[in-house]
């Protein structure tokens, strides 16, 4: 099953699928609404995006393991290593720690290649099971 | 032109597209090396159906802009500028139907390297939702 994106994901432009492996990718397309500078992502929108990842990919795994739990971000770090051009950027998640109180994830955003992110985020939640 | 004009001239130049300008970002006051910019709220800008609570990216993008402005300033006009690094704590939700307010501050300034801080709350200024910490590079310095 695909979780459902917040509003916000949607007017930003998020879509998502289930990777064969059973994670979730996402991905933004470009447009005037996440333009920074001309011909490129604006830093906001791809934060915008690698918070979806992070709190879709917590979410999905809480759907199987605590229904109707509330998860709340605390802190994001981002780093952003590359400019975001013109074309569809990718993204996704992975738990680095799931505990009774405390998530912590990783997301990363790339346009050529995972290997090659343009930006990543880590983020701490407070999960309220 | 008062502060609040000259603000709105910049804010125009770099935030009147895209972005910033879907988000409806609008300058307040500014001084020597601060900005403080307004995000009102919207049902499209939901994170958590559930409380209607404001989703954290749009406020982030708040927070990059104001301290982005509070830059420009203190440089005296706009240079284009990559963010290295940008670190939000959330304190709490913002409530529903507050409009965000966003103070960046420019702490440091170097040739190429701008260090920022901000804070955002929702009508309460002794009350923060957000405090922002992170870095900017000009990309037209050698």
């Amino acid at each position: 099953m695909i979780p459902d994106l917040p509003p916000y994901a949607r007017w930003l432009g998020v879509t998502l699928e289930r990777a064969p492996d059973g994670g979730l990718g996402f991905r933004l397309p470009y447009g005037d609404t996440v333009q920074g500078r001309p011909g490129f992502f604006h830093g906001g929108a791809l934060a915008g995006l690698l918070e979806i990842a992070a709190i879709g990919t917590l979410r999905d795994r809480l759907a199987a393991e605590a229904p109707g739990a509330i998860v709340k971000p605390i802190t994001v770090t981002f780093d952003f290593l590359r400019g975001g051009r013109a074309l569809p950027v990718h993204a996704d998640a992975s738990i680095t720690r799931l505990g009774a109180r405390i998530a912590i994830l990783s997301a990363r955003a790339w346009q050529d290649a995972a290997e090659t992110p343009i930006a990543m985020a880590r983020m701490t939640l407070a999960v309220h099971r | 032109m008062t502060d609040a004009e000259r603000l709105a001239a910049l804010i125009e130049r770099v935030a009147g597209f895209g972005h910033n300008a879907a988000l409806g970002l609008r300058p307040v006051a500014h001084g020597a090396d601060w900005a403080t910019l307004a995000l009102d709220y919207r049902a499209e800008l939901i994170g958590e159906p559930e409380r209607a609570v404001l989703a954290s990216g749009p406020i982030l993008a708040l927070m990059d802009m104001a301290t982005s402005c509070a830059t420009w300033i203190r440089r005296g006009g706009f240079v284009p500028q990559a963010t290295l690094d940008f670190r939000i704590d959330y304190l709490r939700a913002a409530r529903p139907g507050r409009t965000v307010i966003g103070r960046g501050e420019c702490t440091r300034l170097t040739r190429r390297i701008a260090f920022v801080r901000g804070t955002a709350h929702d009508g309460d200024e002794a009350d923060p939702i957000a405090l922002v910490a992170g870095t900017f590079m000009s990309t037209d310095v050698p």
